[in-house]
C-alpha cells in the first residue's frame, strides 16, 4: 500500500478536510508544489488556486483556496486557507462574472488602491476558473 | 378591601420582572447554542495554526523573527476581551479581577502596561479604572467579524514592531461548559514552546517560500489575529451561557419572593376577616 500522511485543510470558518492522503499539490507563491509523505519541513504562502489531493486508496479530491499558508512536516501537512471551498460548490457562471467584473474594474481604474483590489479579484476569479477546468479534465478522463 | 394593597402591587411588579428575566433566559439559551456553534466551527483553524506556531517555536530557524525573540521586560500589552452587554453575572468582574492580579505582578516588577479593550464592558471598565488604553473596540454584536478586530490588533502589533511592547497577552474567558467559564491569560508574543512534545527535539529548520521574513510576518500576524478572534468568539459563548444562568437564578428568586409575599398577603387577609367577624359577633352580643 502507498505511504500516507495526515493532512488538514482548515479555513477560518470551518474544517474542510482532515484525513490520510498519498499526495497533494498546491500552488505555492514560487510555483506549483507537489508533496508526498516524508517531505522535509516547509512553510509557504499559497496563491489562489486548486488544492488537489489523492486520498488513501487513490480517490482524488479538489478544493479551491483563495490564499493562505501551507505547513509541511514529515508526518503532517496543514493547509491554513483564507477561504476554502469544496470544488464542487464552485459556480462557473459566478466565476466568469467575477472575472469580467474585475477586468472591467481594471480597465477604468481610478487609484492605486482600486487597481490592487481589482487585481486581487481578477486573480481569484481566474484561479476559480482554473480549478473548474481541473475538475472537468478529471471528469472527462 | 384595603388590606394588603401594597403587597398586591409588589407581587404584580415582581411578576412582571420575572416575565422579563425568563424571556431573557430563553433568548440567551438560543443565542448560546448559535455562539457555541460559531466557536466550534472556528476552532479547527485556531488549533491548526497554533500547532504550526508550536512547531515553529521549536524549530532552530536561521532567521529569528521579532515575534520570536525574548527581550528584556519593560512594557507589556494586554488585550482584554470583555462582553458588550451586562446582566451576565460575574463573568466580566471575574475576568477583570484576573487581569488586575496579573497587572499587579507586573507593576511590582516596574513593568508598564498597555491595554487594548475589546467589548463594551471592557472599554467602560478601563475608562473608570484608568491605565494606558491604546485601542478599543466595542459593539461587535452576536456574530463577531474578524475585520472588526483587525484594527485594534494592528495597533498592538505595531507597537510591538516598534519595540514599545515586549510581550503581548490576551485575557478572555474560556468556555469550559455551560455552568463554568474560566478567566484565562494567554501569552501570544513572543512565541513560547510547550515542553510536552519531544518528537521535534533534533536540530531542524523549515524551507521558507518566499523568504523567511515576509512569510513569518504574514503567518504570525495571522496567528495573533486568529487567536484574538477565537478569544472573542469563545467569550461570546461564555457571555450567553453566563447570562442564561444569571437570568435563570433571577427568575427562580423572583418566584420564591412571589410565593413568600403571597403567603404574607393571605395571612393578612385572613386576619382582617377574622377581626371583622369577631367585631360583628361581639357587637351583636352587646345588644
Amino acid at each position: 500500500m502507498a505511504m500516507t500522511v495526515h493532512c488538514d485543510i482548515v479555513s477560518a470558518e470551518e474544517e474542510i478536510f482532515s484525513g490520510l492522503i498519498e499526495f497533494v499539490s498546491v500552488r505555492g507563491s514560487l510555483g506549483e508544489l507537489g508533496i508526498y509523505p516524508g517531505h522535509t519541513p516547509l512553510l509557504s504562502e499559497i496563491k489562489p488556486g486548486p488544492v488537489e489531493l489523492r486520498k488513501q486508496g487513490g480517490e482524488e479530491d479538489i478544493f479551491y483556496v483563495s490564499g493562505g499558508f501551507l505547513e509541511v512536516q514529515p508526518h503532517k501537512i496543514t493547509v491554513l486557507a483564507d477561504t476554502a471551498l469544496r470544488a464542487g460548490d464552485l459556480d462557473e457562471a459566478t466565476a466568469v462574472e467575477a472575472q469580467k467584473h474585475a477586468e472591467q474594474a481594471m480597465a477604468d481604474k481610478q487609484g492605486e488602491f482600486e487597481y490592487s483590489r481589482a487585481a486581487t479579484q481578477l486573480a481569484e476569479a481566474a484561479a476559480q476558473l482554473r480549478t473548474l477546468d481541473a475538475i472537468r479534465r478529471k471528469l472527462g478522463k | 378591601m384595603a388590606v394588603g394593597k401594597e403587597i398586591k402591587t409588589q407581587i404584580a411588579s415582581i411578576g412582571s420582572t420575572r416575565k422579563i428575566t425568563s424571556a431573557m433566559e430563553m433568548v440567551a439559551a438560543s443565542k448560546m447554542r448559535r455562539a457555541q456553534d460559531r466557536m466550534e466551527s472556528s476552532r479547527p483553524y485556531a488549533r491548526s495554526i497554533r500547532g504550526v506556531i508550536q512547531h515553529l517555536a521549536k524549530a532552530n530557524p536561521e532567521y529569528k523573527h521579532l515575534y520570536m525573540q525574548n527581550n528584556d521586560l519593560k512594557r507589556v500589552g494586554f488585550i482584554v476581551v470583555g462582553s458588550d452587554r451586562g446582566l451576565c453575572g460575574g463573568l466580566n468582574v471575574n475576568l477583570f479581577k484576573a487581569a488586575i492580579g496579573k497587572m499587579k505582578e507586573f507593576n511590582s516588577q516596574n513593568v508598564e502596561i498597555d491595554f487594548c479593550a475589546i467589548g463594551g464592558k471592557a472599554v467602560s471598565f478601563f475608562r473608570n479604572y484608568g491605565g494606558n488604553v491604546k485601542a478599543a473596540t466595542s459593539g461587535l454584536g452576536d456574530a463577531p467579524e474578524l475585520e472588526a478586530l483587525i484594527g485594534s490588533v494592528k495597533v498592538m502589533l505595531d507597537s510591538f514592531n516598534e519595540g514599545k511592547l515586549d510581550r503581548l497577552y490576551v485575557v478572555s474567558n474560556e468556555f469550559v461548559n455551560t455552568m463554568t467559564q474560566k478567566p484565562t491569560i494567554e501569552q501570544l508574543l513572543p512565541l513560547q514552546a510547550e515542553e510536552d512534545d519531544d518528537t521535534l527535539n533534533h536540530h531542524w529548520d523549515y524551507i521558507y517560500e518566499p523568504d523567511a521574513r515576509d512569510l513569518l510576518t504574514g503567518l504570525l500576524t495571522r496567528y495573533v489575529e486568529s487567536m484574538v478572534y477565537q478569544a472573542v468568539v469563545e467569550n461570546n459563548a461564555c457571555e450567553q451561557a453566563a447570562r442564561m444562568l444569571a437570568m435563570k437564578n433571577a427568575t427562580d428568586n423572583a418566584g420564591n419572593l412571589i410565593d413568600e409575599l403571597q403567603l404574607i398577603y393571605n395571612k393578612a387577609r385572613q386576619a382582617a376577616i377574622t377581626q371583622e367577624i369577631s367585631e360583628i359577633v361581639s357587637g351583636a352580643a352587646a345588644v
